[in-house]
C-alpha cells in the first residue's frame, strides 16, 4: 500500500465524498488542468453548504465533458455541444435544482455556441464552468475556435490562421450576468469565483484557462503540463473589471484574468419555471 | 377542433408538463394551442433557439419526472435526429410530433407529405428501435397523443407521432373523453435503497426502472455505451448488452405495441395498406372497387413502427396483392414488399392528394393489381 492509498483508506481524501471513486483512476493526462478545476469545483461545493441531492451536473463531450462521469451527483453526460439546452430543460422543469454545466471550449462555444448565446440571453440560472485548453484534446489536438493565432495544432501544422473567440466578451455581449476567468493554477481565486457564480442568480460563466499537457504543450513546445500551468499562471495578470473587449488571448502572451462582469439583468420569468419566479416584467 | 389543437389537448390530457419547440410550418398551431393553455396545467412551455435545443431540453425535462414533448416538421425533424439517438440511449420517455410536409430540404412547407417515415425509423445513427404512430383524424390526433405518452412512459423511449399537414390542419368534430376515462401510464419508478440504484438495470422486459433528478440517487447517465450502472464501458460485451437491451425492449413487445385497423381482409384478393391522411382516400377507393364487385380489403397502420411484420406476412398468404399508396415515392411500400416475401404482389401508388386525384389513382392501382397480378 503506497502513501496515497493508505491516506485514502484511513482518512479518506477530503474530496472523495463528491467523487465516484469506483471510476478512479480518471482518463485525464498528467499535468492536465481539468483535475484541478474539478478540485476547485468540489471545494466550492463544500463551501457552499448546498443540498447535494438538489445539485446536478451536465457535461457535453470532450475531455472536460468527462467531469459528469466522475462527480458523485446526479450527472448527465450528453451530446457534443448540447449540455446547455439539456440543462435548460432540467432547470425550467425543476427550478429548485441547482444546475451546473461543466464542459470545454469546443463543446460550449463552437458546436454549442448558439445554445451558449441563447442561454445567456434568457439569463437562465445556470452555472457554467468552461475549461478552455485552446484545442480539441479528446480527439487528438485539432484546431479550436479558441486556438490563439499562430499556435500549432494537428490540423494547423503551419500555425492557426483564424482569430479565436474571446469567451468573456461573447458571454457578456450575449447577456451573462457573471463572467470571470482564471487559470487552472489560481485554485483559491477560481474556487471563490465558482462560489460567486453559483450564488449569482442568472447565467454565470467561469472560464478556466487550462493546460493541455498532451497536445497543445507538445505541439507548441511548452514543456510538461506543470510547466505550462506555471507559464499561464506567471503570465497572467489580475485585472478585475477589465472591459471584456480587451480579453483576447494571444499566443504565449499575457492572459488577463479576474472577474469582469457582475451585474443584474432581467431573467427568464417565473411563468416558464425560470429562476425569477416572483419577478414581474 | 383541428388536428393540431387536438394534439395539444391530447398532450395536456396525458399530463404533458413540458413542451419545448422551435416554430416551423406546418406545426405551429400545436404550439399556439399549447402556449395558450399550459399555465392552466402547471406545465412549462419554452421556445428554444433551434430544434436541436428543443429536443435536448425535452430530454432534460423528462429526467425531472415531467412528461415532455416537442413538435416540428421535416427540417426540424432532421435537426432532432442526434437527440433521438440520445433519447434512445438514455432510455428517456418523450414524445416527438412530426407534422410532415413536402421535402426534401425546405420543400413545400404547407403541403402534406409522408416522406419522413423512414427517417423516423432510421434517422439517428446506430442500431435502435423506435415507436411511431400515424393518426388520420383530429380525434386520433388526440387519442394517439395520449397513447404516445403512455407508450413512452411504459417503454422508457422516445415515441413519434408521424402526422402531416392535412391531418394537422383539418377540422372535424371530435370528443374529448372525461378525464376519468383517459387511462394514463407512468414510468416504472425505482423503490429500493438509494445507493443500489442502477439506471439501466435491464430486467426480463428490458425496461429499466427510472428515478428523477434531484431525489438523491446521485446517478450517472451517458450517451456512450454503458453498463447497468450508467457508466461508460468501452468493449464489445457492453456494446452488445446495451444495444440488445434497447432493441429487445421494443422487439419483444412489438405485438403489444403494434396497432392496426383491418377491414374485409379475410377473403380479399387485394389489400390496400395505408396510414395517416392517405388512409381516408384509400377507404374511398376501396369502396368504389367493391362496388365494382372486387374483393378488396383495407389495412390501416396506426402504429407504423414497430412494423406489424407478422400480420402482413400472414395476409401475404391469403391475399394476392398489396396496393400501397403513400405521399412519398415509396417508403412503407418497401416494408410491405419485405414482409410479403414474394408471396403476394406489391403495387406502389403515389398518393397525389394536392391535385385532388388521390382516390382515382388508388382506384387505378387497385385495377392494375387485379389485372397484372395473380389476382386476375
Amino acid at each position: 500500500m503506497n502513501t496515497l492509498e493508505s491516506m485514502t483508506k484511513q482518512d479518506g481524501h477530503p474530496i472523495e465524498p463528491l467523487l465516484r471513486m469506483d471510476r478512479i483512476p480518471h482518463i485525464w493526462c498528467p499535468g492536465c488542468g481539468i483535475g484541478t478545476t474539478l478540485n476547485a469545483f468540489v471545494a466550492a461545493v463544500n463551501k457552499l453548504d448546498v443540498d447535494r441531492d438538489k445539485l446536478c451536473v451536465v457535461s457535453g463531450i470532450g475531455c472536460t465533458g468527462r467531469v459528469a462521469g466522475y462527480i458523485k451527483l446526479d450527472s448527465f453526460h450528453v451530446l457534443h455541444g448540447r449540455a446547455i439546452p439539456f440543462a435548460t430543460g432540467i432547470k425550467l422543469s425543476h427550478p429548485e435544482l441547482n444546475v451546473v454545466v461543466f464542459s470545454g471550449d469546443g463543446d460550449l462555444v463552437s458546436i454549442g455556441g448558439n445554445h451558449f448565446l441563447h442561454a445567456a440571453r434568457r439569463n437562465i440560472n445556470l452555472t457554467v464552468i468552461l475549461v478552455n485548453n485552446f484545442i480539441y484534446a479528446m480527439t487528438g489536438g485539432q484546431v479550436a475556435p479558441t486556438t490563439p493565432v499562430t499556435a500549432y495544432t494537428t490540423t494547423s501544422p503551419f500555425g492557426n490562421f483564424e482569430p479565436p473567440s474571446n469567451i468573456p466578451q461573447l458571454a457578456e455581449a450575449a447577456g451573462a450576468v457573471y463572467v470571470a476567468r482564471w487559470t487552472a493554477l489560481h485554485i483559491r481565486r477560481l474556487t471563490k469565483s465558482i462560489v460567486e457564480a453559483f450564488r449569482k442568480p442568472g447565467f454565470a460563466v467561469v472560464e478556466v484557462v487550462s493546460p493541455c499537457s498532451m497536445y497543445y504543450s507538445r505541439l507548441n513546445r511548452m514543456g510538461e503540463g506543470i510547466d505550462m500551468m506555471k507559464f499561464y499562471h506567471k503570465n497572467s495578470v489580475i485585472k478585475h473589471g477589465e472591459p471584456t473587449e480587451n480579453l483576447d488571448i494571444k499566443f504565449q502572451k499575457q492572459i488577463i484574468v479576474g472577474k469582469f462582469v457582475d451585474r443584474e439583468r432581467p431573467a427568464i420569468l417565473g411563468s416558464s419555471g425560470g429562476p425569477d419566479a416572483e419577478a414581474e416584467p | 377542433m383541428s388536428g393540431s389543437e387536438a394534439c395539444a389537448e391530447g398532450a395536456l390530457s396525458a399530463g404533458c408538463g413540458f413542451l419545448a419547440a422551435y416554430p416551423l410550418v406546418p406545426a405551429l398551431e400545436i404550439l399556439k394551442r399549447f402556449a395558450a393553455r399550459f399555465h392552466d396545467f402547471g406545465a412549462v412551455y419554452i421556445q428554444m433557439e433551434d430544434e436541436i435545443a428543443a429536443l435536448a431540453a425535452v430530454l432534460g425535462a423528462a429526467w425531472t419526472g415531467r412528461k415532455a414533448m416537442t413538435v416540428t416538421s421535416g427540417p426540424g425533424f432532421s435537426l432532432m435526429m442526434e437527440h433521438v439517438g440520445l433519447g434512445v440511449m438514455l432510455e428517456t420517455p418523450c414524445v416527438i410530433v412530426d407534422v410532415q410536409r413536402w421535402g426534401p430540404s425546405e420543400g413545400i412547407p404547407n403541403k402534406p407529405g409522408q416522406g419522413d417515415m423512414m427517417q423516423a425509423r432510421w434517422g439517428s445513427h446506430g442500431d435502435y428501435e423506435i415507436i411511431a404512430l400515424a393518426p388520420n383524424s383530429p380525434q386520433e390526433m388526440f387519442d394517439l397523443t395520449v397513447k404516445a405518452f403512455n407508450l413512452s412512459e411504459e417503454y422508457r423511449t422516445p415515441v413519434m407521432i408521424m402526422t402531416d399537414e392535412s391531418v394537422a390542419h383539418m377540422k372535424e368534430k371530435m370528443t374529448i373523453p372525461p378525464t376519468a376515462d383517459i387511462k394514463l401510464k407512468r414510468r416504472k419508478y425505482y423503490q429500493g435503497p438509494k445507493n443500489k440504484y442502477l439506471p439501466f438495470n435491464w430486467g426480463k422486459d428490458f425496461v429499466p426502472e427510472m428515478v428523477d433528478v434531484g431525489q438523491g440517487y446521485k446517478f450517472h447517465v451517458t450517451g456512450l455505451t454503458h453498463n447497468q450502472k450508467g457508466y461508460p464501458v468501452i468493449n464489445a460485451e457492453t456494446q452488445e448488452l446495451n444495444v440488445h437491451s434497447i432493441l429487445n425492449k421494443i422487439r419483444l413487445h412489438s405485438d403489444r405495441i403494434a396497432e392496426f385497423d383491418e377491414k374485409d381482409t379475410q377473403d380479399a384478393d387485394v389489400v390496400v395498406v395505408s396510414y395517416g391522411i392517405t388512409s381516408r382516400d384509400a377507404a374511398k377507393a376501396v369502396e368504389k372497387a367493391k362496388a365494382q364487385g372486387k374483393r378488396v380489403g383495407t389495412f390501416r397502420l396506426i402504429t407504423v413502427w414497430p412494423f406489424p411484420e407478422k400480420r402482413i406476412a400472414e395476409l401475404a398468404k391469403t391475399a394476392k396483392a398489396f396496393v400501397v399508396p403513400e405521399m412519398n415515392y415509396g417508403q412503407i411500400f418497401y416494408e410491405i414488399e419485405r414482409c410479403a416475401r414474394g408471396k403476394a404482389d406489391t403495387h406502389f401508388v403515389f398518393h397525389e392528394r394536392s391535385r385532388d386525384n388521390g382516390v382515382a389513382r388508388i382506384l387505378e392501382a387497385i385495377d392494375r393489381a387485379f389485372k397484372e397480378s395473380r389476382a386476375s
